[in-house]
């Protein structure tokens, strides 16, 4: 039976600042992979995916982006090269193409089993990340075996797909990407749009994650929001990884002839059906992007720079079809795919312990589960940037932090 | 700040300590959330029915309304009928906005928003081809529903917007206008 202190598992941005963390404090640890080092960024994207972020904002911890491209976007394997660059120059203890197949209580502390055998520690770190699998409606199991049913976790480019039409469900940042790459490849795209997070790529001449930044909305704390539990279930930002004069919304996809239809809502016989409730979720965006930007604007009154930033640029209100459809019969309609972009689900399935809600979600106090084991990189975990790259250091040092104090009472006790 | 000493002002006679109350404690109790509503319909004569609304399930138990509720629906002459009541779609309409209504005074309430008045217009527009079976590609239901609303409160155009977006958005008639329930119907 082997032993560590600590098994952090995941070798991502999370687990891999977790590591160094515990490195710098002498804190004996492993960080169990599946694949190799940032796994799920090399198999679980697809090719032309860009980093939402703004390449200040990808540096690692210790490791800030020297690149000759601040404010561009890069490319999803850019990003796990340099993370796999951190590791090595982190010297972090990686076990590679290890799978967990459980963890559960032992001793004072935790057994982790494993394909490589088990090992037994007091501190288990949990970093795989929010995004293990997509949370899909129930009614997808209803649709007819002839469609091919992907999500972005398993899509990779448009050539792949069997012929016919594509239906993207869901309109955030992943269903609004691939719906115009399908729709440019030549073929005809209908996208069903629920509740979202509409947002420009810039505004007043700046990225709008700098605005976030800036403001400080980016670093707020879950210990100082209100009604944490809405704030972790907010949609992702309706973005892309790609500068300002491109603009990804549904008005742009609706230009290129995308088609626009409200939620799914169930499926009949292989006829899909949709929600009449778009015209509200697009006003509802609309207006709490509103909210958002004037919150910029108010920012800046308030620090004397109103009148030396760009003028206001209030992107133009969603444009709804006057009768959006309702239904589509997706073999008739000669349908041949329906792409899943409805969210990402973290995968703690092999967590054999009592430390899950009604929805099976796993609890915790800002990254605290219960003593000894810590889960990292959930939306607005310790802060509304958690699930982002530059969200890891503070987190990690945080955890760690705590880590190191319990790990103190243990041993005085 | 000011958010907080709007909301102490702020009075549309809806008790939303105690909405927020009940929020808090079935968070901690999901069966107690499991309601079922109620109407009994028996028919009149003609197309006259008469609906009664009394008892309904929730907190795990049976609770009656005050008094047992009646409303009548029938059907205008125009249908060769004795009008003693309004439609049965007019009523779904009627339904609809007074939802709407309510989350509007409930969500305005819990921003601060001193209501004066509010009223939706509802309309839905109907191709009785379908009802009538004339053309089976026309459905019997409303081929578009439209409600407009005239507030006057204390807020801006976008906050009112954003009150009224809201009450759409957590309205349960709403919902099940714009989504797919299914139906069960038995004979006993």
């Amino acid at each position: 039976m082997k032993r560590s202190n600590t098994v952090i598992i995941g070798a991502g941005q999370t687990g891999l600042a977790m590591s160094r963390e515990l490195s710098k404090r002498s804190i004996n640890h492993v960080i169990l992979e599946r694949g190799k080092i940032a796994n799920s960024w090399r198999k679980e994207r697809w090719d032309s995916l860009r980093l939402l972020t703004p390449n200040w904002m990808n540096g690692l911890p210790g490791a800030p982006y020297l690149g000759r491209d601040p404010e561009g976007y890069m490319p999803v394997n850019e990003f796990a090269d340099d993370l796999t660059g951190f590791a090595a120059a982190n010297r972090a203890p990686v076990k590679e193409e290890t799978s967990v197949l459980g963890v559960s209580p032992f001793g004072v502390g935790y057994r982790v089993q494993t394909d490589q055998g088990a090992i037994d520690c007091e501190n288990v770190v949990v970093a795989t990340g929010a995004a293990s699998r997509t949370s899909r409606p129930s009614f997808a199991q209803d649709l007819s075996a002839n469609i091919t049913q992907l999500s972005p976790l398993d899509y990779k480019r448009p050539n792949d797909l069997p012929p016919g039409r594509v239906l993207v469900v869901g309109a955030s940042a992943s269903g609004t990407q691939i719906a115009r790459e399908i729709h440019n490849s030549g073929r005809d795209v209908t996208i069903a749009v629920g509740e979202h997070f509409r947002v420009p790529r810039s505004y007043r001449d700046a990225d709008i994650l700098s605005w976030m930044e800036i403001t400080g909305r980016w670093g707020d704390r879950y210990d100082e929001v209100e009604d944490l539990d809405r704030q972790r279930g907010v949609p992702s930002l309706q973005l892309t990884g790609q500068a300002g004069t491109n603009p990804l919304d549904l008005n742009a996809l609706q230009d290129i002839g995308v088609e626009i239809v409200g939620r799914m809502a169930g499926v009949r016989d292989n006829t899909v059906m949709f929600s009449g409730s778009l015209a509200n979720v697009c006003a509802a965006a609309d207006l709490k992007m509103n909210r958002l930007l004037k919150g910029f604007d108010d920012w800046a009154h308030e620090n004397g720079l109103f009148d030396k930033v760009d003028a206001c640029d209030r992107p133009a209100r969603t444009r709804v079809p006057h009768a959006p459809r309702l239904s589509i019969d997706l073999g008739r309609e000669g349908f041949g795919t329906v792409i899943w972009a409805t969210g990402y689900r973290p995968d703690h399935s092999w967590i054999d312990l009592p430390v899950f809600d009604r929805k099976g979600r796993i609890r915790h106090d800002g990254g605290i589960v219960s003593p000894g084991l810590y889960v990292m990189g959930l939306p607005f975990l310790r802060q509304r940037k958690s699930t982002f790259i530059d969200g890891a250091a503070n987190d990690a040092r945080d955890l760690a932090n705590h880590l190191t104090r319990n790990l103190g009472l243990i041993k005085a006790a | 700040m000011n958010v907080q000493s709007k909301a102490n002002t702020a009075n549309n006679g809806v008790n939303v300590q105690a909405l927020l109350d009940a929020r808090d404690a079935l968070s901690q109790a999901p069966a107690a959330a499991q309601f079922t509503w109620r109407a009994a319909t028996e028919w009149q004569n003609g197309v006259h029915s008469r609906s009664t609304i009394e008892g309904f399930f929730g907190l795990g138990e049976e609770h009656k309304h005050r008094k047992a509720f009646t409303i009548d629906a029938d059907h205008p002459a125009e249908f060769a009928a004795s009008d003693n009541g309004p439609t049965p779609v007019e009523i779904v309409l009627s339904g609809l906005g007074s939802c709407l209504a309510s989350g509007v005074a409930s969500v305005a309430q819990n921003r601060g928003i001193q209501l004066r008045s509010v009223t939706a217009f509802v309309e839905g527009d109907m191709d009785l081809y379908g009802i009538l079976g004339i053309d089976a590609d026309v459905r019997n239901g409303f081929t578009a529903i439209r409600v407009r609303f005239e507030v006057d409160a204390d807020a801006t155009d976008d906050e009112i917007a954003a009150v009224v977006a809201q009450s759409q958005k957590r309205s349960a008639v709403f919902d099940l206008i714009t989504n797919p329930s299914n139906v069960s119907v038995s004979v006993a």
